[in-house]
């Protein structure tokens, strides 16, 4: 005979308010099966659990039924409670009367009715529940990172030194991403290579750190602690284990008016080529689309000048395949390209800026190529048509962003803070030089953040005019904006030697392939998503799989680095565990009825149904049937509900406990 | 193939010249219009800013009209292309207003008459390299400004006309014909149209500023694909010498009107006695007429 314990409450005033609590309680203490019913205050308390573990023991209670917020909220909470008082947790149940009812309500009669209505539903569910036991699979102690930008490299540094492996996947030939391409880094303007290459190097170096550059992650199976990974080693036809990085190969060849990407374009790179110098690793691979090789079939100096032979016209793609436990995602940015074309193919968008059209209107980061030591001017400031020194720069934020009309609303974060950035490191490089910064207000919120911006104001004396420029134009080699300065109240008209547009900041082309492969969700400007925006910023609902850096939203270094540390955290949290357990509420195949129609394995969004053979003794095939992989099985209960012969049930959630709680339900008052 | 031709009002009465032009380059160029049978105002300016259900119920009776000619409607007035192409839009997206409009029109229409400007006519369907070739007098050493106003690239997610806000298409046309494309920065900027009546003096800046920038970028004439945009940085310049003392004295023509000089079609085919301010003076020193 089942003997329940029902306790009620109130939540401070969140239930009390529009919920008569002793009434329920009352009520309760009449149900079928109820010995004993309480209200109190704050259930989820240490006091309110002492009453349930005492309850649990003087009234001999086998089952518990807690009438408080949601299962979401508090479910482990009051289940750790019976487990505690000598329970199975799971014949445990939480009644929702707050986001179900007390909050919907307004007047007491009817919030307390449908309490008790509630309350009735689940202590029917419960007079039948069945102990369950956590399901317990094994971890396979490695990490996976995908991006190597200094998001990646934290996070895989931080596994790393905990002492567990790390497998490193980052698409393009070197480690390092963005900050790599940085001049120097607000607020302290320290410089962002001299910060970042050790780091790099450290990766490359580490024992326990596996890193595949120039790869891309192809196809992910398995489940938390139980991935198998595939790889694409993608051919760079230079052998890595060969080459001694002389650089004779990027010296001699002859295709050398490629756009070098990692100077944003601003100068030209060979066919055979090193990202750039501070690369890891420090190997050559050849642009296959740019080589005469590969396109005339003539050439092959690189391959005759090698001294080691290390070059290798025939190499092909290869796949690895790599068994792992946790995965942090770290793909990060790329900036919205305005003067690209609009997938239809109809219109632009922003053509009244003039990137593309004017050499001399450039992005955020071609800028910071400019001012870089290591970039295409060696640090001084020059436009890019001429070669001239700009003695006036106009800076526009926003572009792109916060713009509803054109699609992305969000703020990209990060450039107030780059723009104050770029305008004060014009005016020490160029003596006399003026910036001038378009902004819609300012967004300075971190640590020493205001402090950098007024110290360009007051210090710099940069020009702040608050207003969006309508148009860009050209007059002589002048580039003529129009806007209005909405502080004066005025249309204004600025002719400036260069601009610099802060486009939006946008997640990295090809993350919703990555994602879906990976089963994690995205929003709709396909940032991927974070379990909870404040208390799980780094977990996805996937377990053990997690986020860090920007691929999940615009954010400036410090932010990245610690979440890529928290997501390291929340890996090792899962590594360090011998085996991982797993909710028991799971489907289960009856397979004596089971007809193998397959329904439910088309229905499984976690492809958590396989089909399995059943086998005589002398292996004679008799039927097949479906069977639920309980370790990927999320118990959403589609199959469950989809199975035309009734041979499926979800444990904790079966078809008599369901019937039961409805009957509860339909009940006449 | 044969497109439907809707001219509109204002190329009946004011913006005659533009009706002649057009049809005379077509001719020229061996594309069949026909007009739109019973075709009746477009909705423009008085009924779309008051009655959803008027406009497009105007809207799907010429454009039902108009795919009984062919599946594809000529519209060279920039506000009735707008207007049509609206209608169109709408009906695709509110099956309720579509219904209703169907209704009170007595017609039944699908969407599927493809609405085109006169430019999207000569650049998408007969194409840049056949007009290339059309060309007998290209239009060398004359400095175009392309005008293109509101009606013609707004709103950029109905009109999916071009960028609206640095427009190339008409600019692609005039390049075509051989004249010298100004880079500019007036394209997009409104002539102030609907403050034509209530206060003047709007329309006199925005004009004024126009023409200014087209001047300063080094144009000779300033070509549009609007009535309305012809009409006011036309006539206006008049007031605009009396009331701020700005003689601007530049042609405003028609892009037909350009494209017709460049087809070896006469002054009179192409209507320039109609323009306010002569244009002969600057077609005959650039040797184009
Ligand atoms: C102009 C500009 C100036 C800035 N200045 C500053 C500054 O002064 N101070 C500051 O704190 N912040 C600054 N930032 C912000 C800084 O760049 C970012 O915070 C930082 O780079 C984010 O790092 P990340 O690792 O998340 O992304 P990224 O740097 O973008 O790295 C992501 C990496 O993942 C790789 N990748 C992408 N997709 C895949 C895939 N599918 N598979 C494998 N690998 C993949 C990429 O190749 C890349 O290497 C600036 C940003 C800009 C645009």
């Amino acid at each position: 005979m089942a003997r329940i314990g029902v306790f009620v409450c109130h939540c401070g005033e969140n239930i009390a308010r529009t919920v008569n609590c002793a009434k329920v309680a009352e009520e309760a203490a009449k149900m079928p099966g109820v010995v004993y019913a309480l209200d109190y205050k704050y259930m989820c308390s240490d006091p309110g659990q002492e009453i349930i573990l005492k309850a649990i023991k003087e009234h001999r209670l086998t089952s518990v039924v807690v009438a408080a917020c949601s299962p979401h909220m508090h479910e482990k909470t009051f289940r750790g409670t019976a487990s505690r008082g000598g329970l199975n947790p799971y014949m445990c149940e939480q009644a929702n009367i707050r986001e179900h009812c007390s909050w919907v309500h307004e007047s007491i009669p009817e919030g307390t009715d449908k309490a008790i209505d509630i309350v009735r539903t689940l202590v029917a569910k419960v007079m039948r529940d069945q102990p369950l036991d956590v399901i317990k699979v094994p971890v396979t102690k490695r990490c996976m990172v995908i991006g190597g930008g200094i998001a990646g490299i934290q996070a895989a540094l931080d596994v790393a030194a905990a002492g567990y492996e790390v497998v490193l996947v980052e698409r393009q030939a070197s480690i390092g991403g963005h900050m790599s391409q940085l001049s120097e880094t607000f607020p302290t303007l320290d410089c962002s290579q001299c910060i970042l290459t050790p780091r790099m190097v450290e990766v490359a170096q580490h024992p326990k750190i596996k890193l595949y550059t120039f790869s891309e992650v192809e196809a992910v199976s398995g489940y938390v602690g139980n991935f198998k990974v595939k790889i694409r080693r993608k051919a760079r036809y230079v052998k890595e284990e060969v080459c001694i990085r002389c650089g004779l190969c990027t010296q001699k060849c002859p295709a050398k008016k490629i756009p070098n990407e990692f100077n944003c374009g601003l100068d030209n790179r060979t066919a055979i080529h090193v990202p750039f110098p501070q690369a890891v690793p420090n190997i050559p691979r050849i642009d296959r689309e740019n080589c005469t090789w590969f396109q005339k079939g003539k050439c092959g100096v690189c391959k005759k000048i090698c001294p080691v032979n290390a070059v290798d016209y025939e190499m092909e793609d290869k796949i690895v395949e790599e068994d792992i436990g946790a995965i942090v995602v770290a793909t990060g940015y790329e900036l919205y390209d305005i003067a690209g074309n609009d997938p239809n193919g109809l219109y632009s968008g922003y053509g009244e800026y003039g990137k593309g059209k004017y050499a001399d209107v450039i992005d955020g980061l071609q800028f910071e190529r400019l001012a870089s030591a290591s970039g295409p001017t060696g640090g001084e400031i020059r436009r890019p048509s001429d070669g001239k020194e700009p003695k006036t720069i106009a800076f526009l934020a926003c572009i792109g962003s916060r713009d509803n009309q054109k699609g992305i609303s969000f703020c990209s974060n990060i450039c107030c803070m780059y723009l104050a950035k770029h305008a004060m490191l014009y005016e020490h490089k160029v003596h006399g030089g003026k910036g001038y910064i378009f902004y819609m207000d300012i967004r300075s919120g971190g640590k020493s953040y205001d402090e950098f911006v007024r110290r360009a104001v007051e210090e710099d004396h940069v020009c702040y005019v608050r207003g969006r420029v309508s148009k860009v134009y050209k007059r002589g080699d002048k580039i003529v904006l129009r806007g209005t300065d909405t502080l004066l109240g005025r249309p204004i008209e600025l002719e400036a030697d260069m601009v610099v547009l802060a486009t939006a900041v946008t997640p990295s082309p090809g993350v919703e392939k990555l994602a879906q492969m990976l089963g994690i969700p995205y929003d709709k400007y396909k940032f991927l998503s974070e379990a909870h925006p404040k208390l799980r910023p780094v977990e996805t609902v996937t377990a053990g799989i997690y986020l860090a850096g920007c691929c999940q939203g615009p954010k400036d270094i410090p932010l990245t680095v610690a979440q890529a540390s928290g997501a390291a955290s929340k890996v090792l949290a899962l590594l360090s565990r011998s085996e991982l357990e797993r909710e028991p509420t799971v489907a289960k195949v009856d397979e004596t009825t089971c007809v193998a129609c397959w329904c439910c394995y088309e229905v499984c969004p976690y492809n958590a149904i396989e089909k399995k053979e059943i086998r005589d003794r002398k292996g004679n095939l008799i039927k097949m049937v479906a069977n639920v992989n309980r370790g990927l099985c999320q118990g959403c209960g589609l199959c469950a509900a989809t199975c035309r012969s009734g041979s499926i049930d979800l444990a904790g959630f079966n078809d008599e406990q369901l019937m039961a709680e409805i009957e509860a339900l339909a009940q006449v008052r | 193939m044969t497109y439907a031709y809707y001219p509109g009002c204002s190329l009946e009465g004011t913006a005659g010249d533009y009706n002649e032009s057009t049809q005379a380059v077509c001719r020229a160029l061996g594309v069949p219009l026909k007009e739109v049978p019973d075709w009746v105002c477009c909705g423009t300016t008085p009924a779309h800013e008051t009655n959803q259900l008027l406009v497009t119920s105007l809207g799907v009776k010429n454009l039902a009209s108009a795919r009984s000619v062919s599946d594809k409607v000529v519209v060279p007035c920039a506000a009735c292309y707008n207007r049509l192409k609206s209608a169109n839009y709408e009906i695709s997206h509110d099956k309720a207003l579509k219904a209703k409009a169907l209704n009170a029109a007595e017609v039944s229409y699908d969407g599927d008459a493809q609405v085109l400007h006169v430019i999207e006519l000569l650049v998408r369907e007969i194409g840049l390299e056949k007009l290339k070739a059309a060309v007998k007098k290209p239009l060398k050493g004359l400095a175009v400004a392309s005008y293109y106003g509101c009606l013609l690239v707004r709103p950029e997610r109905i009109m999916k006309f071009d960028d609206a806000e640095d427009p190339q298409t008409m600019d692609q046309v005039v390049a075509a014909v051989g004249g010298d494309v100004v880079d500019w920065p007036g394209k997009v900027d409104c002539c102030g149209a609907s403050a034509a009546i209530p206060h003047t003096e709007t329309v006199l800046k925005q004009v004024n500023q126009i023409l200014t920038d087209a001047k300063a970028c080094g144009a000779d004439v300033v070509a549009v694909a609007c009535p309305l945009c012809q009409n006011n940085l036309d006539l206006r310049q008049l007031d605009i010498r009396k009331k701020i003392g700005k003689d601007h004295n530049i042609p405003i023509l028609y892009i037909t009107q350009l494209v017709g000089l460049a087809l070896g079609l006469s002054a009179s085919e192409l209507a320039l006695q109609k323009l306010v301010v002569d244009a002969t003076p600057v077609l005959k020193a650039k040797g184009v007429l």
